[in-house]
C-alpha cells in the first residue's frame, strides 16, 4: 500500500461528508419529535402529516409539476429544433444564434429574471403560469440546444446525404433519422429541463404571480423565517423524489446507450 | 414540390428558435439598456428624461463596497472551489472505471437536487446550537459556540457547498483528456514529481481549470438566496442588491443600471478567458 493512499481516502470522504452531510442531518431531523433543538427527542411522523394536511402546500406541488412539465416540452422542442439547424444549415445570423446561445447559459439568472419583468410589465401581462413559462424556456432552451448539439455533432453526415439522395425531405430527415437517433440526449436534455424548472428560484422569483405560487418560491419564503421541522420533511420528500427521478434516468440512459 | 417542403421546415425550425430568443432574449436585454438610462418615477417605475444619474450613483461608497464584496466573496469561494476540487478531480481521475462512474455520479446528483434545499440544509450544520458547534465544543477544541450563522463566513460556506461540482467537474475532464504518457516521458528523463505538476500536467488542465473557475465565480455574484438565507445584515452581494432595487425599493432605473454594470464585469472575464484560451490553443469549454 502506498503511503498517499490513507489521506487521499480520508480527504475523498471529507468531501463527500460535506456534500452529503447537510442532507442526512435534514432527513434525520424532519423525524425528530423535537421542534427547535438538535436533540433526539424521538420518532415522530408529526411533521409529515402536517406538511401532507397542508392544501396550499399541495396546489403549489401541482403547479410546479405541471410548469414543469410544459416548461421542458416546450424547451426541448424549440432547443432541439435550434440544435438540428445550428447543425445542418448555413445561414444568415448562425454565428450569432451558436454565440447567443453560450451568452444565454453564462449570462446572470438574476439579469434575465429583471429584463423579462420589465418586458412582461411593458405588454401588460399578468404575472402568473404564462410568464413563468415564457421566462423558464428562455432560462431552458440554452442547456437543451448545447445538450442535443453535442449529441448531433458525433453522428455522421453521410447518413444524411443518403437519406437525401434517396429523396428524403429535411422533414422526413428529422422525423425518421436526426430524432430516433438523438431519442437519448433529447430525453435527457427534457430531463434536465425539468429539473432546472423545479430549482429554479431567481428567475421565477421577478416573474411570479401570486396567483400561480409554486414549490420553490414557497419553500424560499417558508426557509428566509428559519428552520423548521415542517420544512425539513418537504425538502426531505422533494429530495428523494429527485433522486429516484435521476436513478431511473440513468437506469433508462444506460439501456440505450 | 419538394423543394418547398424542404424551406418550410428550415424556415419552421428557424423562425421558431429565432423569435423566441429576439422577444425572450435580446429584446428583454435591450429594455434594461434602455431602462437604465430612465429617470425614477414613482408612479410609472421609469420615465423620461434620459439621464447617467443611475450609473453615478453607482460610485457611491455604499455601493461600491457591495461591489467589492461580492468580488471578494466571490473569488474566495472560487479559490477554495479549486484547492478543494482540484485534488479530488484528480483522484477520481485515477479510479477504475466502474468506481469512477459511481463517484461522478454521487457528485452529480447535488447537482440535480435543488440548491435552494442544500442551502437550507446548512442552517442546521452552522448555527450556534448546530452540527459544526456542537462537535467542536464536544470536542474541546472551542469553549464557546462559534457566531458562523448569518456571517458571511456561512455565505462563502454556502457558496462553495452549492457550486463546487461546477469546479469538479470540467476539471475532471480535462484531466481525463491528458494523455498519461506525457507524464511517463518526464519521468523517464528524470524529472520530479513537483516538475511534472508544474510543468506539464498543471498548464495542460489550466483550460478545464479557468472553465471551472468561471462556471463558480459567476453565479456566486448573483446567488441571491444564499446570502438571504445564511448571511446577515452585512452580507449584501450585487444580486442581494438587484433584487432589492427591483422588488423593494421599485426603482427600476437604477436596478437596471446596476445589472448592467455587472453583465459588462462578468462579460469582460469571460471574454478574457476565451482570449486565453485561443491564445494558447487549447480546447474550449465553454
Amino acid at each position: 500500500m502506498k503511503w498517499y493512499i490513507l489521506p487521499a481516502t480520508a480527504y475523498f470522504s471529507a468531501i463527500y461528508l460535506f456534500f452529503y452531510l447537510p442532507i442526512v442531518i435534514l432527513i434525520i431531523y424532519s423525524f425528530n419529535a423535537a421542534q427547535y433543538s438538535l436533540v433526539w427527542a424521538g420518532f415522530t411522523w408529526h411533521w409529515y402529516q402536517q406538511l401532507f394536511a397542508d392544501w396550499n402546500l399541495w396546489v403549489a406541488a401541482w403547479h410546479s409539476v405541471v410548469l414543469g412539465v410544459s416548461v421542458s416540452t416546450v424547451a426541448t422542442l424549440i432547443g432541439t429544433l435550434a440544435a438540428v439547424s445550428l447543425y445542418r444549415y448555413r445561414f444568415w445570423g448562425r454565428r450569432l444564434q451558436y454565440s447567443l446561445i453560450f451568452i444565454l447559459i453564462l449570462s446572470p439568472d438574476i439579469v434575465m429574471g429583471i429584463s423579462l419583468l420589465i418586458l412582461f410589465s411593458l405588454l401588460s401581462v399578468l404575472l402568473g403560469f404564462w410568464s413563468l413559462l415564457c421566462a423558464q424556456v428562455t432560462l431552458c432552451l440554452p442547456f437543451v440546444a448545447v445538450t442535443v448539439y453535442s449529441r448531433i455533432v458525433s453522428f455522421d453526415n453521410d447518413i444524411f446525404e443518403a437519406a437525401k439522395d434517396l429523396g428524403a425531405t429535411d422533414f422526413t430527415i428529422f422525423r425518421r433519422i436526426i430524432l430516433p437517433l438523438l431519442w437519448p440526449a433529447v430525453f435527457s436534455a427534457w430531463l434536465l429541463s425539468f429539473t432546472l424548472s423545479l430549482d429554479d428560484v431567481i428567475v421565477s422569483y421577478f416573474v411570479a404571480g401570486p396567483q400561480y405560487e409554486i414549490l420553490p418560491l414557497r419553500i424560499y419564503s417558508m426557509a428566509r423565517l428559519g428552520i423548521t421541522p415542517t420544512i425539513n420533511a418537504l425538502c426531505t420528500v422533494i429530495f428523494s423524489l429527485t433522486l429516484l427521478l435521476v436513478l431511473l434516468s440513468q437506469l433508462i440512459l444506460r439501456k440505450k446507450p | 414540390m419538394r423543394i418547398r417542403q424542404i424551406d418550410l421546415f428550415k424556415g419552421f425550425s428557424l423562425g421558431i428558435v429565432w423569435i423566441w430568443l429576439t422577444l425572450f432574449a435580446l429584446l428583454p436585454f435591450c429594455l434594461v439598456l434602455l431602462a437604465s438610462f430612465l429617470s425614477y418615477d414613482e408612479n410609472t417605475l421609469a420615465s423620461l428624461p434620459f439621464t447617467f444619474e443611475n450609473y453615478q450613483r453607482l460610485y457611491d461608497p455604499v455601493y461600491f463596497h457591495i461591489f467589492a464584496r461580492s468580488f471578494l466573496l466571490a473569488g474566495i469561494c472560487t479559490l477554495f472551489c479549486l484547492l478543494l476540487g482540484y485534488p479530488f478531480a484528480c483522484f477520481i481521475s485515477r479510479l477504475a472505471t466502474a468506481a469512477k462512474s459511481f463517484f461522478v455520479l454521487l457528485i452529480i446528483i447535488p447537482f440535480w437536487t435543488s440548491s435552494l434545499i442544500r442551502s437550507y440544509a446548512l442552517i442546521a450544520i452552522l448555527k450556534a446550537k448546530g452540527l459544526l458547534n456542537t462537535c467542536l465544543l464536544a470536542l474541546g477544541w472551542i469553549q464557546a459556540p462559534l457566531p458562523l450563522l448569518f456571517t458571511n463566513t456561512a455565505v462563502i460556506i454556502g457558496l462553495i457547498y452549492n457550486l463546487l461540482p461546477f469546479m469538479i467537474l470540467p476539471i475532471l475532464t480535462n484531466i481525463e483528456r491528458l494523455d498519461i504518457r506525457l507524464i511517463d516521458a518526464a519521468r523517464d528523463l528524470g524529472a520530479s514529481w513537483l516538475t511534472i505538476f508544474w510543468r506539464i500536467v498543471l498548464p495542460l488542465t489550466m483550460p478545464g481549470i479557468m472553465a471551472g473557475c468561471i462556471l463558480v465565480f459567476l453565479p456566486a455574484m448573483t446567488i441571491f438566496y444564499i446570502p438571504d438565507i445564511l448571511g446577515g445584515a452585512k452580507s449584501v452581494l450585487v444580486g442581494n442588491l438587484i433584487q432589492r432595487q427591483f422588488l423593494v425599493m421599485h426603482n427600476w432605473p437604477a436596478g437596471a443600471a446596476t445589472s448592467i454594470v455587472l453583465t459588462g464585469f462578468l462579460a469582460l472575464l469571460v471574454l478574457l478567458y476565451r482570449k486565453i484560451a485561443a491564445d494558447k490553443g487549447g480546447h474550449e469549454f465553454l
